[in-house]
This record gives C-alpha cells, structure tokens and sequence, in this order.
C-alpha cells in the first residue's frame, strides 16, 4: 500500500507539471499582447518595448516559463493587471467561496446520487428504476445555468422565497452561517448538485445491477446467506467504482461551477474568471485556472489512494 | 457433416453488423422519437430561410418582451422585440454546429491517435497517454472556458477549444479498445498469417474498434451541446447579435422579471436536444452491446 | 498410431513451400530456445524480475509426423508455439525450418507461410466482423496467393463445412466445434507444411473434440502435414501423436516415441503426469496425488534440475547440477534429462536401470 502511495504520489508530478505548462502558455496562445490591457494606447514603440522588458517577456518562452514556475514555488502567480493586487491572494479569497458551494452541493448530491443509484440497481425494471432512470438521464442532459435560471424565475421572482443572486445580504461582507447567507447558498447548491446527482445515480445503477447478476452472488445465495448479508457483499463489491466516480465530480463541481456562480453572481472562482476573460486579465485568468486545475488534481489523487485502500486489486497491480 | 446439418434448421436471417444494428435502433421507440425530434431541429435549423418565419434580426422598440402567445409572435419577442420563434429556429444552426462539430473532430483525431497509442504500444503509447493525462487534470467545464477565454470569443475559437477539451476523452477510450482487440487470438493469427502492422490494423483492428468509440463520442455531444451553449452564455462564444441559444439566454437574463417564461426558452430548446441526444446515444450503445 | 506416410500417397496443397531436404531432414529444429519476460514494478516501474517462459529447449519435427507437447500450465508449451510460428521473437537460440535457418537462409514472412497455428478458443481467435469466408481468405489475399476466395472454399470443403451455408457466416452464428473448423481452414488456406495446434480441441466437448481430431488426421493423410498438437490431455495426446514431448518450468523433460514414453516413463515427472490420468479401472484408483503443490515460480526457477523441489527422488546432486538430455534405456530415441538416467550423476539410483513411480509407494 505504502509503495502505491508514493508510486501514485510520483505519477502526480510529471501531470503537475504539464498542467502548469498549459497555464503557462494560455496567456501566450492568446491573440495580441497581454499588455494591451494596461497599456496606454498612445504609448511609443519604445515605450511599449520598456514595458515588455520591465514584465519579462521580452525574453524567450522557456525562460519566461522557469521564471515562472520559479515565482510559483513561492506562492507568487504575479499581480493582477486589472486590479494590480496579487492574483494568489484573490484566487484564494474566490476558492473559498466556491469550495463553500462545491461541499454543499456534494452533500445534497452524493447522498441522493447513490441512494437513487442502488435503489433502482436493486429493483432492476421496477417503475422505481424507471422513475431513477428518467430522473438520471434528465439529470445529466440539463443544461445547469439554464436550470439554475428557471430555479431563479420559480423561487425567487414567482414565489420570492429565496434570493435570487448573491452570497449574502446587502452589505454584508463575508460568509456567517446564519440564515440571512444560508438561504443564498439554496438555490445555488441545488442547481450544482443536479448534473451530479444524475452521474452518480445512472454508474451506480449499472453497476449494482451487473454485480447482482454476477456468479458470486448466485453462489451466496446458494449457501443461503440471507438478502441482507449478500447486499453487504454487492455494496463491498460496488464502493469502489462509486467512490472514483464521486471524486471526479468532486473535483468538477469545483472547476464547473462557473456557470452557476455567473447565474448567481455568487462571488467565486468562476466570477474570478469571468471577470479575468472580460477585462483580458491574463494573469488573473491563468492563476485561477492553474489552482482549480491543481485542486481537480488532487482530488483525483485522493481518491485514488482511497480507492486502492478499498479495492486490494489496485495496489497489487 | 452431423452437426452441421443440424445447425442449419436454425439458421438465423444473415445481415451485417451494422445492419443489425441499424435494425435494433429502429425497433427503439424513445431512440426513434428522439431521432425524428432532434432530425426536425436540424433540418428546420439548415432550412430556416425557406420556412415562413420573421427576420431573426429585425429589433422593434415597441414589440419588446411580448409574452408567448401574442398575435405575430407565437413565442414572444426576446429584449430587443426580435421574434422568438425565429431566433430560436435561426439559433439551432450555430448551436447545432458548434455543439456536434468538435465532437466530430474530436472522434477523428482522438480515434486516430488512440488507436495508435493502442496497438503500437511501448513509448508511442507512453507519450500520447501521459498528454493525455495532462488534459485530464481539468474539468471540462473549465478546460474549455480557459481556452476560449484565452483566444476570445469567436465561432472558431469556440470549435477550437470544445474540439481541444473532447480529444483526451476519446482517445483514452479509443487507446483502452484498442489494447483490448490487440491481444485478441484473433489478431495474433492474422499476424501469422503474414499481415504487416497496417494491414492487420486496417482489416482486424478498426472495424472492431470503431464502433465502441463511436458510441463513447456519441454520448459525449450532450455534454458538448451544453458547453458549446454555455460558453456563449458566458460571453466567450458567438458573439451578437447572432441568434444562438446560449447567448440568447445570457441576454435575456435581464428579462426574468418581466417576462420570466420567454427568457426561459432557448435553454429549454438547449435541455430538449441535449436530452435526445443522450437517449439516442443509449438506445445505439444498447442496441450495439447484444452480445450474440 | 499412425506412421509417416509415404509422401507419393499424399496430395499437397497449391503453393506448398517445396521439400527441400527430403524425407530424413527434419521439417524443424529448434536449438536453445529461450524467451524472457520481462517483469515491471517498484516504485518506478524498473524491470525487477524475469519470466523464465522458454528456458534453453531444443527438439526437431520430423516430417510428417504429430508431435504432442505436454505438461502442466503456464510449462512454456504456448510460448514454445508461438516462437516457433515467429508471433515472438526468441531472446536466444535458433529456428530451422527444413535446412534453412530463420533470420538467416529464411525470412519471417516465409516461415509464416510454412508454419500457422491454431490456437483453443475458436471464438477469440475469429474476427467477430468478418465472415467466416473472409477470414479464411485473409492470408491468401494479403500473400498474393491467387484466388483467395476459392481457395477458402476449398478448404471449407475440406474441413467439412458446405460453403454454400457457411461462407457467408459470422462466428458467433456457428457452433464451437464448427468455428475451430474454420480455424483450421484458415490455417490450411495459406498451404503450410507445419501446423502448430495450441490446445486446438481441448475447449470442445468430447462428441466434438472427437470428430475434430479426426478430421486433423484425415486432413494430414491426405496432405501430406506435418504437426505440433501442444494438449494437456494425455488420452488426446496418445491418440494423435506419433512422439511425444514433456516439458517443465520452461524446459524439455523427456521426448520419445509415443508408445515408448506411455510404456516406461524415465523422468519422475513425466510417470507423476501419467499416474495422475484418471484410470478406466477401478482397480487402479489414483488415491494419493501423484504430485503435490504447484509448479515453482518460474520468476525464480529451481536451481539444478527444475523438478528437484517436487520430486521424491530428489538428492543433492538434483539441486545442484542440470541434468542433460540422454537416450534412455535401449531406445535411440527416448531421451529423458534425469540424474537417474546418467551413470555417473552421483545420484544414488544412477545407472540402476530403476524407473521412477508416478505415486508415493
């Protein structure tokens, strides 16, 4: 098990990297100058040269790059060329609030996800399994900011029960679990938790259903172990494909949140980068891809690790 | 020969693969109704002109926000007083072509190197997958939001990007296939029987590797159409004042208050497509997996 | 069993490779054949072990006649067949096929148009999109052969499938006995003077398995084929074969004729194989287990002779020298690689003549 761990730990490393290279050269596939944004436009040749001298990229790519893995050691992703602040400081304040959303969103999804999932496994053809089926495929084919919006016209503009935008009251600065930021937090969740809840629900039906039809339960219950104890063995049997599937939509729901908090306004990292796109705030825009990109990441290891500590073939393999 | 003799009263009627296929799609009734719903939006979306509808351009100060069902404009009429009806079939077009290109472009060049990955083996292998292992490391949802907002809005870019964000997916499928068909009994007597790496790749492999990665990218263009819509919704896609669906479900956004059920619409023109796509996508993967 | 036959009874094929050496040379002789695999692991995926698969064997095929390969799982047999129909590349040692050495006097494409394989399961071993016919025609075609088409149905003909009913067939529209037919068609279609049977009945039932072998039979009367027939059923391997080859953990154990071997076994091995055949006679119950435990890994394979850790004649000397292939007894022919067998081993039997027992006595 140990060697797994850091024989999965050392696979992490070369991914690591080729996504740092990919954030890198974000801010250089695209069109024009990054400084375009910041600089004047009436600015001189040699000015505009001073300029890309004074940020560095007046040297040659991979240089620009080890510079910049350098800074990155040090918890510097450079400043942001909208706001001139630290764009680590303001990727951190935005991923805490997405995480916020991203946890909520996993414990009204994950519960619900499996519980649907096994049921109709279980009930195999049932109206039960239809209904879980019907719900899971409508699940996965919503598209959630549109979702998110018809939420918004119901609970909100119809029947102004919850709000329709923000992450708490007028004013308020800050997250306080208290009722007044709970009931921002609903509507948002929910509408995360949709495309989520229907993965899960449809893998862990099919999955379910194939172990309930595999030789070894016909042989468990032919030594006449009782439905319970056989439902102990196919959950066994079933955890560890669950648990894979979760953690990768664990980590989507963190990176795919930015259409909800747009929806929502709900400031996180999606808001970050929605903004970074539209003012053109390129280093904004690479440093918060770069931290979601990382948490996606591990999360992916995490689970992993979890998976293999459940299931003894992985590690032997 | 006996035992021939006797196999032969059950002979079953003969058709080809894809035949059968085809057959058990077509005796799929939520796979047909599906087909002919998502057929009507793209045949209504291709000839949209030749059918008696307004101009999906023309703005009017005064007939902003109709309600559905108003006289002349049978879906209302979007922020700008444009008719809804119209922008909606005119909007299938782009949202059709840049949820369902990339896809298409996606299964060509991740099938290709897939397959190569998987049959070649060793350090060809090595160095497709550890890439794609790297793309892997991003949500797709965010994957595609930073290339395009790195290259800017555009219909190009946006197929660009959604092609980008569709190829690791494929090719990881296409490459496990494919190792899977390569150490088949089957292969290994081709190669006795003298194939070289092409031939044997081109008669034994493809046609057996085909037809799962089809239907593992067929099941990707739901997720496709939703991004390609959402990154016009975000802003990062067609720009205005082109009628497509997420963009125009971004602009009416402001509309929710006045004219909730109309600004709801072209998200539920994005649910409708997305949900047949993925229910014929699974009447094709079941309709493929009899296994006789 | 059968004997050679005389070559001026049988017809051969179209495009038969030409006997070059005549009927003395052996159609195929393998010398020092080895093949190591490779094990990845550890924290880097450093190769930290090796497969001892094939491990220095050598034997000939004569022409025209079947030789059985037998012994237990995972011995080399499968490996041993497909080295010798070129899928993998020995590390070491050569193959020479009627004179000609293969890398040298022959190449690969041409040892694969002398040599084809049949191998146990008849379903994954046929393209599941392609007709029974196209299958068949597949090597034909890609060799240039002329009139790939009739040549499948020709051989279908041959191994008893009408074409006309068959050709248009998928392989999971037939029946096991009848896919392993078309196997052997399609081998058949590229003329080969050598075919390698890799357990090619043994996932048959016994009704079917039965007629297969002797449609094989029929079929190497009438064509004048030479075969390997690798089985683990020693009944089979009997009934088909005119010698018979045993091997262990990657090595050859003792080959003779096949009536001399099923008489006398030499090696404690290959009586422990044989006492382990369920008997017809009640009388002659196998009441204790001839051999106990499983073959040593052949990760690290014994040192010495490979049986010593399983055999109850094992001495020192067993566990320390390698004992060489030697005639046995009288016979020219019946060669075992035992300490027993040789006088001057040091082993306390040698040179006593003493046959080992298949079962603790």
């Amino acid at each position: 098990m140990f060697a797994y761990v850091i024989r999965r730990l050392l696979l992490v490393l070369p991914v690591a990297f080729g996504v740092s290279i990919i954030c890198f050269l974000l801010v250089h596939i695209a069109p024009g100058d990054p400084l375009t944004a910041i600089m004047a436009v009436d600015a001189t040749a040699e000015e505009q040269a001073a300029m890309r001298a004074a940020y560095g990229l007046d040297r040659p790519l991979p240089v620009q790059f080890l510079f910049w893995l350098g800074n990155l050691f040090q918890g510097d992703l450079g400043n942001s060329i909208a706001t001139g602040r630290p764009v680590a400081g303001e990727v951190w304040r935005a991923v805490q609030n997405s995480l916020l959303l991203a946890v909520t969103a996993s414990l009204i999804a994950f519960p619900i996800g499996l519980l649907l999932g096994f049921l109709a496994g279980y009930f195999r053809d049932s109206w039960l399994d239809k209904l879980v089926t019907s719900i899971a495929i409508a699940g996965v084919s919503v598209p959630n900011y549109w979702l998110g919006m018809v939420l918004v016209i119901i609970f909100a503009v119809k029947l102004a029960w919850l709000p329709a935008m923000g992450a708490g009251p007028a004013g308020s600065d800050g997250w306080t679990f208290d009722w007044l930021h709970i009931r921002h937090l609903i509507l948002p969740a929910i509408t995360l938790a949709v495309v989520p809840i229907g993965i899960v629900a449809r893998t862990v039906r099919a999955l379910v259903g194939d172990i309930f039809h595999m030789d070894f339960v016909m042989a468990l219950y032919a030594k006449g172990m009782s439905n319970f104890d056989v439902l102990i063995h196919v959950i066994r049997n079933a955890a560890a494909t669950a648990l894979s599937v979760i953690g990768l939509q664990m980590g989507a729901l963190l990176g795919g949140s930015i259409l909800i908090e747009t929806v929502f306004n709900w400031p996180g990292s999606g808001m970050l980068l929605s903004n970074a796109i539209f003012q053109r705030d390129l280093p904004l825009l690479q440093g918060t891809i770069l931290v979601l990109a990382m948490f996606f990441v591990t999360a992916n290891l995490v689970v992993d690790i979890l998976q293999a500590a459940i299931d003894p073939r992985i590690k032997r393999s | 020969m006996a035992v021939a003799e006797i196999e032969l009263a059950r002979t079953p009627k003969r058709r080809g693969y894809w035949a059968g296929v085809l057959h058990r799609v077509s005796g799929d009734p939520v796979a047909m109704v599906c087909f002919v719903v998502l057929m009507a939006l793209i045949l209504s979306a291709i000839f949209a002109s030749w059918l008696p509808l307004q101009d999906p351009y023309k703005a009017s100060m005064i007939a902003r926000l109709k309600p559905i069902g108003t006289e002349g404009h049978l879906l209302g009429t979007d922020e700008q007083g444009r008719d809804m009806l119209a922008r909606l079939i005119y909007g299938g077009r782009l949202t059709l072509l840049i949820g369902l290109m990339p896809v298409v472009v996606a299964f060509f060049i991740g099938s290709a190197l897939g397959i190569v990955a998987g049959y070649a083996g060793g350090r060809t292998n090595t160095i497709i997958m550890r890439t794609v292992d790297v793309f892997f490391a991003f949500p797709s949802v965010l994957l595609a939001i930073a290339i395009s907002g790195a290259l800017g809005a555009g219909i190009v870019n946006s197929l660009v990007s959604l092609s980008i964000v569709f190829i690791p997916p494929i090719t990881r499928v296409a490459e496990s296939v494919t190792s899977g068909v390569r150490s088949a009994d089957y292969i290994e007597a081709a190669r006795a029987s003298g194939g070289n790496a092409l031939t044997v790749m081109r008669v034994h492999v493809i046609g057996n590797v085909l037809g799962p990665i089809f239907v593992y990218a067929s099941s990707l263009t739901s997720v496709c159409m939703i991004l390609a819509a959402g990154l016009s919704f975000l802003g990062v896609g067609v720009k205005p004042p082109e009628p497509e669906w997420g963009l125009m479900l971004n602009t009416l956004r402001s509309a929710i208050y006045m004219n909730p059920w109309v600004a709801a619409l072209p998200g539920l023109m994005i649910f409708i497509t997305s949900l047949c796509l993925n229910l014929l996508s699974d009447g094709l993967r079941s309709a493929m997996n009899v296994k006789d | 069993m059968s004997q050679h036959t005389a070559p001026d009874q049988t017809e051969t094929l179209p495009d038969t490779l030409p006997d070059i050496g005549g009927p003395a040379q052996p159609l195929v002789v393998c010398r020092d054949l080895k093949k190591h695999f490779p094990i990845h692991g550890g924290i880097l995926g450093r190769q930290v072990a090796t497969v001892h698969a094939v491990d220095g064997v050598s034997f000939e095929v004569r022409k025209g006649e079947t030789l059985g390969v037998v012994g237990e799982s995972g011995c080399g047999k499968s490996t041993t067949a497909r080295l010798l129909i070129g899928l993998i590349a020995p590390d070491e040692g050569k193959i020479i096929f009627d004179g000609q050495q293969l890398g040298e006097e022959m190449s690969l494409r041409e040892l694969r148009r002398g040599i084809q394989m049949v191998f146990q399961d008849s379903y994954a071993s046929l393209n599941p999109r392609l007709t029974v016919e196209d299958s068949i025609a597949f090597g034909p075609r890609i060799n240039g052969l002329d009139d790939p088409r009739g040549r499948a149905r020709e051989m279908m003909n041959r191994v008893g499938l009408e074409p006309a009913r068959f050709a248009g067939r998928y392989p999971h529209e037939m029946s096991g006995g009848q896919r392993q037919r078309v196997n052997i068609a399609r081998a058949l279609a590229m003329s080969p003077r050598l075919v390698v049977l890799d357990e090619a009945v043994s996932a048959l039932d016994k009704s079917v398995e039965a007629q297969v072998l002797n449609l094989l039979n029929d079929l190497r009367r009438d064509l004048g084929l030479t075969y390997v027939f690798i089985s683990h059923d020693l009944n089979v391997v009997r009934y088909i074969s005119d010698r018979v080859l045993v091997m262990y953990l990657g090595e050859v154990v003792e080959v003779g004729p096949v009536d001399e071997v099923y008489a006398a076994q030499a090696h404690p091995y290959t009586a422990s194989l044989f006492a382990a055949m369920p008997s017809m006679d009640p009388d002659h119950r196998t009441t204790v287990p001839p051999l106990s435990g499983d073959p040593p890994n052949p990760i690290d394979p014994p040192t010495g002779c490979r049986f010593h850790t399983r055999c109850r004649y094992a001495e020192d000397v067993c566990a320390s020298a390698k004992p060489l292939l030697r005639p046995f007894g009288d016979s020219t022919e019946h060669c075992a690689a035992c300490h027993i067998h040789d006088p001057e081993s040091g082993h306390s039997l040698a040179g006593s003549g003493f046959l080992p027992k298949g079962t603790p006595q």
